[in-house]
């Protein structure tokens, strides 16, 4: 199948066709008035061109500022902001954010336009021909997967998730050098978002585009992110690849915020690929753990599982409040609970458990 | 049913002094219409974006429009003498409150998500004000004109009491004299202008809706 070419140069207006680019910050700060603190402070950065980075950090850290002052919907009190070579704030404001992609959470589409004119937005404010548009609007949604006869309807006829890809299709319409995203999928279903985010990192891998995005979701940020940048209270602490952030945590917060001592989650968050690397990389230490770990009865399974990971043995003692030697338990046990328990019918935990 | 074909006789005797007075009368409302739309439009507009001084505004004009329409008429008596003139800046003001009014509610309630994504995107002030906020805020500033404009017309009425001609005369002439037909001869066109407007703004918006909204 022939991919929709969308990265041939294509002269914008008068201005050279934007290939990607760096964003550096350096030392940015916002004090919003009434706010005690600054909402971002001192923060400094480099995010390499094609790069898809994610700014991590729970609601009210800063990141969703430091996006806006990318794009100057907020400017920054002290720092300064480069895209590629250029120092945001020597542009005209309007210039500066026609080469800047922006895709929002709750889509942001304008109601009163149909999808056409939706995706045309930017194309149109850069003056392109009428017939260059119709062809870029009409790659631009079988890049993400939909119909060009969604290009006549409103937004309003069509799902969440469908809303979600016409607002990346926009932001990419006039072939950005970089995309801001700003919990671009937080709208959407569970599944959709799995959707969604599988089709952006497709996307990111076809154009190549410099993607920074603002999320709150972890899994999310380690799923899509070749980089992570980590904010708390308008603070960056932390900014490294994911396996450098769950390996090597750089405070209490970023421990908590990642889950590092949350073995499933710890699992959750890492890639097959990332752990062959880490593999590679290090060589395997051993940890000094006793011979066999010890675990309550009313412990639940996934902490059972946690401790039989981290565990030198291959079983765990299962002692009771009174010290009492109940049995062990194995990998063996807990597989054979969730195969053979899920086809005859739930049953208590305990009762499943081996007694030697 | 005697009192209509009264009223009816008397319009086919007075039909050159009915359709004049008709003419006076819409000529009247569509002129204070004009120029309340070139106030209330701009101004709504104006301080829909500026939020501290957007509630006083609105008090002032709203206070036109609690001063009876015929209490403005004779305060503006002293200023404007009779005729036309008063009448029309009286009406005008009756109509301003409820455009701007429209205006600034319509503008205020377009989502600001939308209004910050389109200025995210590259869109200048006026950009997005006539691409996006004007647009969003139609329906609300059409309600806002359809309001000021039944207003007006039924108000026209009263500006026969300051010589300001119109349909009015045949009310007040009707009322001098005790005579329901003539009074009716006016009551009845006017109602059915009013009527007319309504119909004709309701079907404006509806047209105006589309599948997006």
């Amino acid at each position: 199948m022939e991919e929709p070419v969308l990265t041939t140069p294509q002269p914008i207006h008068d201005n050279e066709k934007i290939p990607s680019a760096e964003i550096v910050c350096e030392g940015v700060t916002k004090h919003f008035p009434g706010g005690a603190k600054p909402a971002v402070d001192h923060v400094s950065f480099r995010v390499a061109a094609g790069d898809l980075v994610a700014l991590l950090g729970p609601s009210g850290c800063g990141k969703t500022t430091l996006l806006k002052m990318i794009n100057r919907l907020y400017e920054p009190d002290e720092g300064r902001i480069w895209i590629g070579k250029q120092e945001i704030h020597t542009l005209p404001v309007n210039q500066l954010r026609r080469q800047i992609g922006y895709a929002i959470q709750q889509v942001g589409l304008f109601p009163h336009m149909t999808i056409r004119k939706n995706i045309a937005v930017v194309p149109r404010l850069l003056g392109w021909s009428r017939e260059k548009i119709e062809q870029r609007s009409q790659d631009l949604l079988e890049l993400v997967g939909l119909p060009a006869s969604y290009l006549t309807r409103y937004p309003r006829q069509l799902s969440g998730g469908e809303q979600q890809r016409i607002g990346l299709a926009r932001a990419l319409a006039a072939d950005p050098a970089i995309l801001l995203m700003d919990e671009p999928f937080a709208a959407v279903d569970a599944i959709n978002r799995e959707r969604l985010q599988g089709e952006l990192l497709e996307i990111h891998r076809k154009l190549h585009k410099t993607i920074l995005f603002v999320t709150h979701d972890v899994e999310e940020a380690f799923h899509l992110a070749d980089k992570i940048i980590i904010l708390q209270a308008g603070k960056l602490v932390q900014h490294g690849t994911p396996l450098e952030i769950i390996m090597q945590p750089q405070n209490a917060f970023v421990e908590e915020l990642t889950g590092a001592n949350n073995m499933l989650r710890r699992l959750s968050l890492f890639t097959v690929q990332s752990a062959l690397e880490a593999r590679r990389n290090s060589p395997a230490q051993s940890r000094p753990f006793p011979e066999q770990a010890v675990i309550r009865p009313e412990d639940d399974l996934r902490s059972a599982l946690a401790q039989l990971l981290e565990s030198s043995g291959d079983a765990l003692q299962v002692i009771n409040a009174s010290e009492e030697l109940l049995g062990e338990l194995k990998f063996e046990d807990l597989r054979a609970l969730l195969v053979e328990g899920a086809s005859r019918n739930q049953q208590p935990e305990q009762d499943e458990l081996p007694h030697h | 049913m005697e009192i209509l074909q009264a009223a009816f006789q008397y319009f086919l005797k007075n039909q050159s002094a009915f359709w004049h007075a008709t003419r006076q009368h819409l000529v009247l409302s569509s002129a204070a219409m004009s120029i309340s739309l070139l106030i209330g439009l701009p101004v709504g507009v104006w301080v829909a974006h500026r939020e501290k001084i957007a509630q006083t505004t609105i008090n002032i004009f709203n206070v036109f429009r609690v001063i009876p329409s015929l209490a403005v008429l004779f305060l503006a008596l002293p200023y404007l003498g009779l005729g036309f003139t008063p009448s029309l800046v009286a009406l005008s003001f009756l109509a301003v409150a409820p455009i701007l009014i429209n205006t600034y509610a319509g503008l205020r309630g377009v989502d600001r998500a939308i209004i910050e994504a389109a200025s995210g995107m590259g869109m200048s002030a006026s950009q997005v004000l006539f691409q996006i906020e004007i647009p969003l805020a139609a329906p609300a500033i059409v309600t806002g004109i359809r309001i000021a404009a039944v207003e007006v017309i039924s108000s026209a009425t009263l500006a026969s009491f300051i010589g300001g001609g119109g349909l009015g005369d045949f009310i007040t002439r009707g009322f001098a004299l005790y005579d329901v037909p003539i009074m009716l001869v006016g009551a009845l066109p006017v109602a059915l202008l009013a009527l007319l407007s309504e119909a004709f703004w309701t079907l404006f918006l509806r047209l105006y809706r589309k599948p997006g909204h």
